[in-house]
């Protein structure tokens, strides 16, 4: 089963073109990284299927569902964590998790267990009385990982999640999801500029200057040029730094 | 349609708890119409005398004149304020997650116009018991009466607000843009003195009192406090209220503002 499809995905800003004919398939259950240097169009491809910005060509689908014509169905099988925090500063852990299960509409009995389920999952069950300004950045990141679980999505989608993290907290976000993605059989879409961030195995997708220059196996595609970065250098003529 | 009443109930519990969180908030929206109740009134009390008129059956004193003024003054400023916070929440992006809810679009906004509506009735029951100890003593049951007047006075005005924050870009701007809309809205209406005095000083200025919706808001308000029904008043505010809601909902796109942001 596809988890997400995106076809010939265009978009522009005014006389600017974002994106050109982006199209490409994530399957159920996989890790896929989403690389790409500033400008790429990452953002607004992330702006696209959360429905900031309205479709100006082709469709998305998540899980079977298309953006355009069903999006109620295709948001309830959506979760996201942004790169911009997003949690309520003045209300506690649980608070902003009562408040995004309620915004999915979910029964409150139904969603009091899915919290206590992924408070438990996160190991944030002894700060959800915590208010958000209170917690560091880790643990910010983890409220939103339990936020956008709350309803049970089938792609889990992180634009940059680690961004603004120390490398500690940057690889134990990045294995914590992967976990979630092996033994819940969940997809995911990671975004990055980072190339620690991409493991040998994940699905690859770059990005540059608006156009899809290059998808598959990661270690696959580097195989030619012996490292990913020697890979991506070569793709976007983007010099990496020593 | 659970899962309406669900959003909707969560919507206006947010709205409460920030409220709470920001006591300084509901003090200085207490503070603001009760200097003008107490300093203000009583300055021009000896100045300013209020012959009989509708719906007061007697002559009163220039503070229970302005009482259902100062009451809309402040579902104006909460209104406005309301507005405010949508335009933080695009700022700081927490308007992304309230775009991701499969709920539509419509709902979540008309939620968030009542819930802003619910707060500010909130405010102005405390300001007019506080009145009402001062001396301001409409009729026990006029409090009641005013209730839905002063609940469809708070969706419109709240309804104004989202749809001025839809052309807002920056929350600098709109701060800005809410002391161009508050200031001359409540001082070119009946709020502080009736219409006819008004035209005694100036034909101009009377007619653009009357073509204010804040006035008809004041005067739905007034009435309804001594249990009688403006229709007149009513009309113009029902009619607003869903011609604003409408425009608002219509106008409602974060995509413009983010694009004009990248761009």
């Amino acid at each position: 089963m596809t988890a997400l499809a995106i076809e010939q995905i265009a978009f522009s800003y005014g006389e600017r073109q974002a994106l050109q004919d982006i199209s490409f398939r994530t399957a159920a259950g996989r890790f896929t990284a989403l690389l790409g240097p500033n400008g790429a169009g990452k953002s607004t491809l992330i702006a696209l299927l959360t429905r900031l910005y309205d479709l100006q060509h082709g469709d998305i689908q998540v899980a079977g569902f298309s953006l355009r014509s069903q999006p109620r169905e295709a948001l309830r099988r959506l979760g996201v964590v942004f790169q911009q925090s997003t949690l309520d500063l003045d209300l506690s852990v649980e608070q902003n998790l009562r408040y995004h299960a309620a915004l999915h509409g979910m029964p409150r009995k139904v969603a009091h267990d899915r919290i206590e389920q992924e408070l438990d999952r996160q190991q944030l069950s002894e700060r959800r009385k915590t208010k958000v300004r209170e917690l560091n950045g880790g643990h910010r990141r983890r409220v939103e990982i339990a936020r956008a679980l709350l309803h049970k999505p089938s792609l889990l989608l992180l634009d940059e999640a680690s961004a603004g993290l120390d490398p500690a907290s940057r690889q134990g976000l990045n294995d914590h999801v992967r976990a979630l993605c092996r033994e819940q059989g969940m997809s995911v879409i990671w975004t990055t500029h980072l190339f620690d961030e991409v493991k040998d195995d994940d699905h690859l997708i770059i990005l540059n200057r608006g156009n899809l220059v290059a998808q598959g196996r990661a270690d696959a595609l580097s195989e030619t040029d012996g490292s990913l970065q020697e890979t991506f250098a070569r793709l976007t003529l983007h010099p990496v730094p020593a | 349609m659970s899962s309406y009443w669900e959003c909707l109930r969560a919507i206006v519990a947010r709205e409460w708890l920030r409220f709470v969180q920001q006591r300084s908030r509901f003090l200085s929206a207490l503070v603001r119409p009760l200097l003008w109740l107490v300093v203000f009134a009583a300055g021009f009390r000896a100045a300013l005398g209020i012959a009989i008129i509708e719906p007061y059956e007697t002559y009163i004193t220039y503070e229970t004149w302005i009482v259902p003024g100062l009451a809309c003054m402040i579902l104006l400023f909460n209104g406005m304020q309301g507005s405010l916070s949508m335009v933080y929440d695009r700022e700081m992006g927490s308007m992304r997650v309230l775009l991701t809810s499969p709920l539509p679009r419509s709902f979540l906004l008309a939620s968030k116009l009542l819930a802003t509506a619910l707060i500010s009735l909130l405010q102005v029951y405390a300001f007019l018991f506080i009145a009402w100890l001062y001396g301001v003593q409409p009729p026990a049951i006029g409090l009641l009466t005013a209730l839905p007047a002063l609940l469809l006075v708070a969706l419109l005005l709240s309804a104004l607000g989202l749809l001025l924050s839809n052309g807002i870009r920056q929350l600098e701007n709109f701060a800005g843009v809410m002391n161009f809309v508050i200031f001359p809205m409540f001082f070119l209406s009946s709020a502080l003195y009736p219409l006819w005095k008004m035209r005694e000083a100036s034909e101009w200025l009377f007619w653009i009192c009357s073509f204010n919706p804040f006035t008809y808001a004041v005067e739905l308000v007034r009435y309804a406090l001594y249990e009688r029904l403006n229709a007149v008043a009513l009309t113009v505010c029902l009619s607003l209220t869903l011609l604003f809601s409408l425009l608002a909902v219509l106008s409602f796109n974060p995509q413009n503002a983010a694009l004009r942001r990248a761009t």
